[in-house]
Parts: C-alpha cells; sequence; structure tokens
C-alpha cells in the first residue's frame, strides 16, 4: 500500500504503531515520539537499521524486541551501512529474482544518534549517501553520548555542560559550536535533507513522508529531547522542543538537491535564546555574570545562522 | 590451530567449511521473530488483533516504573489526539480517531500526554498510582479561568 497521506492528527491516529511500548527509554523521551511517527507515517514494510545509542539499548533487550518491522541492530558507527547493505542485496535479489515477494513495497531506514552520526558514524554515512543508495537516515540529535552518561559530541552546543565538557571555576562548558551537519549532508548533494521536530508533527511527517518517497540517500536531523541529560522534567519534552524551535535554535528547514531551501516553519512570536537555555540544566551556569557573554554569542549566532538560511531561501542557492 | 606465523593457511576450507556460498546464499544469524507466523501487512492490524511472539516487548509491562499515572475523563475530551502523537510508550489508545485510553501496561507515567492536552479542564490529569481510577474522576476539578 502507498503511503498514507496525512490530513490532520485525527486521521493520523487511526495508524497502527509499529514500535511497541515496554521498550526501555526514559519517562518522556523524545527517541520514541520521532521513531514512532515515522514508522506511523508508512504502511510499507521497513527495514531498519539502528546502531547502539539509547534507542537501540533501550529497544532491544533480550529476550524483547520492541520492532514489528525487520531491524538490524549493528555496531556504533555503521547505521548508514546496514541500511545501505540491505538496500544493496533487496536490489541484487530483486534483479536475480530470488525475493519472495518483489512488488511489496519496502523502504529502507536507519536510525543513529547524535554520537554516531555526527562522529563516529560520520564517514560511513558519507560513503553511504555518496554511493547514492535508496534509504532515509534520521539521526537522533540529543546532542550527546546519552546512552554512556552524557559526554559531549561534535553536535552538542557551545555553552552546555557534559560530562567530558564540564562547566566550572574555569570553563563554561563546552567551547566549540555546533557542527551544521545539515549543509554537510546537503553538500553531498543529497536530494533531500531537512531538521525537523517532534513538536511539529505534521512538518515532520510531511518530511519523512518526502523521504521516504525520495529515489536517493536522504538525511533528516531531528531535534530529540533529552529528559535525563539536558536536565528538565520528563513532563516538558514537548514544551522544550517548542522553546528549541521558537527560539531559532533548531531551525526547521528543508534542503532538495543541495540546493533549493526551503524554510518550514516560521514562529510567530520569536522567544530569545535565554529562553530556551533557562530552561534546562545544562545551560544552568550560563546565567552567572561571568558566562553571560556565552548566552550573547549564542543568541548572536543563532540571529546570523537565521539570516543566511532567509537570505538563501529567497536567493533559491 | 598454530600460532601466526604468516607460513599457515587460515582459508575458509581450513576453518572447516564444506563448501564456499554466495552472498546471498549465507544463512540467517540471530533472529528474533516478533510475531508469530506471517506478519504481512501488520501495519493494517490493530494490537489486539495481530499474534504477538513471547519475544515483543508488547507482551511485558512497565507499569511498575510508574509513581503517578495519567487518568482520562471522558467527559471533557475533544479527540484531538494529541496525546496519541506524542506519548512516547505508545500508550494511548485510539481507534477510528477515537481516543479510548491508556494501556496501563506500557504506559510510564511521564506526564506528557497531560500537558500536551488542550481541553479545559484537561481530559488527562496525574494521580499517585495507588489512586482508583473512579476516586480520581469523582474529585475532578472544575474547568479554571483564563489568568489575566
Ligand atoms: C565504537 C564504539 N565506541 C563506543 C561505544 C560506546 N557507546 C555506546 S552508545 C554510546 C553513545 C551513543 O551516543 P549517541 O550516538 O549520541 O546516541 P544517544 O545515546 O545519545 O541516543 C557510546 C559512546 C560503542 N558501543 N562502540
Ligand atoms: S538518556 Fe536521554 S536519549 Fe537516552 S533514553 Fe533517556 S531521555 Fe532518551
Ligand atoms: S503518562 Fe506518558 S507514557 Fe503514560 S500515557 Fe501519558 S504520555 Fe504515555
Ligand atoms: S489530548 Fe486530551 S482532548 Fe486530546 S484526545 Fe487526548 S485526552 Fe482527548
Ligand atoms: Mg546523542
Amino acid at each position: 500500500m502507498a503511503i498514507t497521506s496525512i490530513k490532520n492528527l485525527k486521521e493520523f491516529s487511526t495508524n497502527n504503531d509499529r514500535f511497541e511500548g515496554a521498550h526501555l527509554l526514559c519517562p518522556g523521551c523524545a527517541h520514541s515520539m520521532i521513531v514512532r511517527e515515522l514508522m506511523n507515517c508508512t504502511d510499507d514494510n521497513l527495514v531498519i537499521a539502528t546502531n547502539t545509542g539509547c534507542l537501540e539499548v533501550s529497544t532491544a533487550v533480550y529476550p524483547y524486541t520492541s520492532w514489528d518491522t525487520s531491524w538490524i541492530h549493528i555496531g556504533f558507527e555503521n547505521a548508514a551501512t546496514a541500511a545501505a547493505g540491505a538496500e544493496a542485496m533487496y536490489k541484487a535479489r530483486k534483479r536475480k529474482g530470488t525475493l519472495k515477494d518483489p512488488n511489496a513495497p519496502v523502504k529502507f531506514v536507519a536510525f543513529g544518534g547524535d554520537g554516531s552520526t555526527y562522529d563516529i558514524g560520520f564517514q560511513w554515512l558519507s560513503g553511504a549517501v555518496e554511493r547514492g543508495h535508496d534509504f532515509t537516515y534520521v539521526c537522533l540529535d540529543n546532542e550527546n553520548y546519552a546512552n554512556t552518561g552524557g559526554q559531549r559530541s561534535s553536535a552538542t552546543p557551545i555553552g552546555s555542560t557534559t560530562s567530558t565538557a564540564q562547566a566550572g571555576s574555569h570553563s563554561y562548558g563546552k567551547k566549540e559550536k555546533k557542527k551544521d551537519m545539515v549543509a554537510i549532508m546537503a553538500a553531498h548533494g543529497a536530494p533531500y535533507v531537512a531538521q525537523l521536530a517532534p513538536n511539529k508533527w505534521k512538518i515532520m511527517a510531511k518530511g519523512f513522508q518526502k523521504a521516504l518517497e525520495t529515489e536517493g540517500p536522504c538525511f533528516i536531523n531531528t531535534v530529540s529531547a533529552c529528559t535525563t541529560e539536558w536536565k528538565f522534567d520528563p513532563k516538558d519534552t514537548i514544551h522544550i522542543t517548542d522553546l528549541a524551535t521558537d527560539s531559532l535554535m533548531f531551525p526547521i528547514y528543508e534542503i532538495i538537491d543541495g540546493k533549493e531551501l526551503n524554510i518550514l516553519y516560521r514562529p510567530k512570536n520569536i522567544i530569545t535564546v535565554e529562553e530556551y537555555l533557562n530552561a534546562q540544566g545544562r545551560y544552568r551556569h550560563l546565567f552567572k555574570p561571568e558566562n553571560r557573554h556565552v548566552i550573547e554569542k549564542i543568541q548572536k549566532d543563532v540571529d546570523e545562522k537565521w539570516e543566511l538560511l532567509q537570505r538563501r531561501e529567497e536567493a533559491r542557492v | 590451530m598454530n600460532g601466526l606465523d604468516g607460513t599457515e593457511k587460515r582459508g575458509i576450507k581450513e576453518l572447516g567449511a564444506e563448501k564456499l556460498v554466495g552472498w546471498d546464499e549465507v544463512e540467517q544469524g540471530v533472529v528474533i521473530n516478533s510475531f508469530e507466523g506471517d506478519a504481512t501487512g501488520v501495519a493494517n492490524v490493530h494490537a489486539e488483533n495481530r499474534n504477538y511472539s513471547d519475544f515483543n516487548s508488547y507482551t511485558a509491562t512497565v507499569a511498575s516504573w510508574r509513581v503517578i499515572k495519567p487518568v482520562y475523563n471522558r467527559d471533557y475530551c475533544i479527540d484531538c489526539q494529541n496525546c496519541w502523537v506524542w506519548c512516547p510508550d505508545s500508550s494511548i489508545i485510539s481507534r477510528d480517531k477515537q481516543m479510548l485510553g491508556i494501556d496501563y501496561d506500557h504506559c510510564k507515567g511521564c506526564q506528557v500526554c497531560s500537558e500536551v492536552c488542550p481541553t479545559n479542564p484537561k481530559s488527562l490529569l496525574m494521580f499517585l498510582e495507588a489512586t482508583e481510577n473512579d476516586e480520581a474522576l469523582a474529585g475532578w476539578p472544575e474547568k479554571k479561568e483564563k489568568e489575566k
């Protein structure tokens, strides 16, 4: 069956989950909101590769699996490799006529954390995208190595305290800026690249559907608020994500064929980054007088990035 | 097997393989089946009609994680499905565009559903796990005036 169209949330809710409960992710974890939504975006068969990280270790604790689809667990750096390999094998077997049901629609998906996507699986993701495999890679970006206790990754924003870039009397936390993974993937010339967030469920669903329908390698960075490492109450996952998108810390946009940039969400009231930072324990130290300059820097960076995105959208480059 | 002296033959035949197999003839490794029998078209089958295997976490429970639990009050619900789309634990039961209730085997009591419920008063509120649902419903708060 083809991908179901999504008019409104009521209609979307008639989907039958293929991501099951009694997984062991923290209460309020956004990883599962994102994964559930992707799997509810299509009725097609899914082959999903997931490398290690919170999602993998929490959804495949022997003897249980939370996945109602074909699902491959693989090492930290290889979600993209596994999805690419499965896709290549599928194509070859289709050609050889050895598939049981060659006409069954199937989509290949990879899930990786930011640690695996931005850092450790970076070259393998780059390779799979360069080779042009027909798959969708979704990064669950919680801006740290959450599964091993919150180490910094290259997705961790400047000023955030992590277990390996701790704020204290001599440091304001991480010193380096977040890597612009969306731009890097767009620079590969991937046909569809986007940054999406679960609070904007409809935009996210449409983006996922676009990626699944597009032939070739697609990359989606999703904002995944992490109650444990960002240090906020589990009930506030959607609220924090609202602050993230409305402060433009996480602008929502897509880039088609590496050039055509479209902003998918324009907040009616843009809030300050301060409001976003202030809602999370990982940024608390920035509100000390000696660290205030970091907040100013973050605001400046965010303003510049928003300006750049708008200009690129306008210029269609 | 001998030490690695560089002269020793260590090909697949020396390791005892009868014949070489092609890449698409390799036996499956460890496979855990989520369902008993054929699972074709499972996306179009409601949970209650699925043939889950004992390996599927649907057959497990995390109810013991909860300290507080959401209680659902049908009287105020507008079936917006906010709770359904954002529940991280697939624990809001919706059928035919209607919210039916909470799956207490899989709910962890995170309170996200209650936070995103837009009605006034809310149709989902949190209570201590030990509270009886009837008791919770009997003491449901009145409509709150908007704060000025
Ligand atoms: C090669 C390798 N290095 C380190 C680890 C240990 N390890 C397992 S999960 C993890 C962190 C995962 O972080 P991320 O990819 O951001 O996913 P998250 O848990 O944050 O969702 C690490 C370092 C590993 N399994 N393999
Ligand atoms: S540590 Fe963060 S990402 Fe990992 S399960 Fe908990 S909330 Fe989710
Ligand atoms: S409390 Fe959390 S886990 Fe339970 S139903 Fe609500 S959103 Fe789902
Ligand atoms: S969020 Fe509230 S109003 Fe909407 S469906 Fe759920 S219980 Fe009903
Ligand atoms: Mg991470």
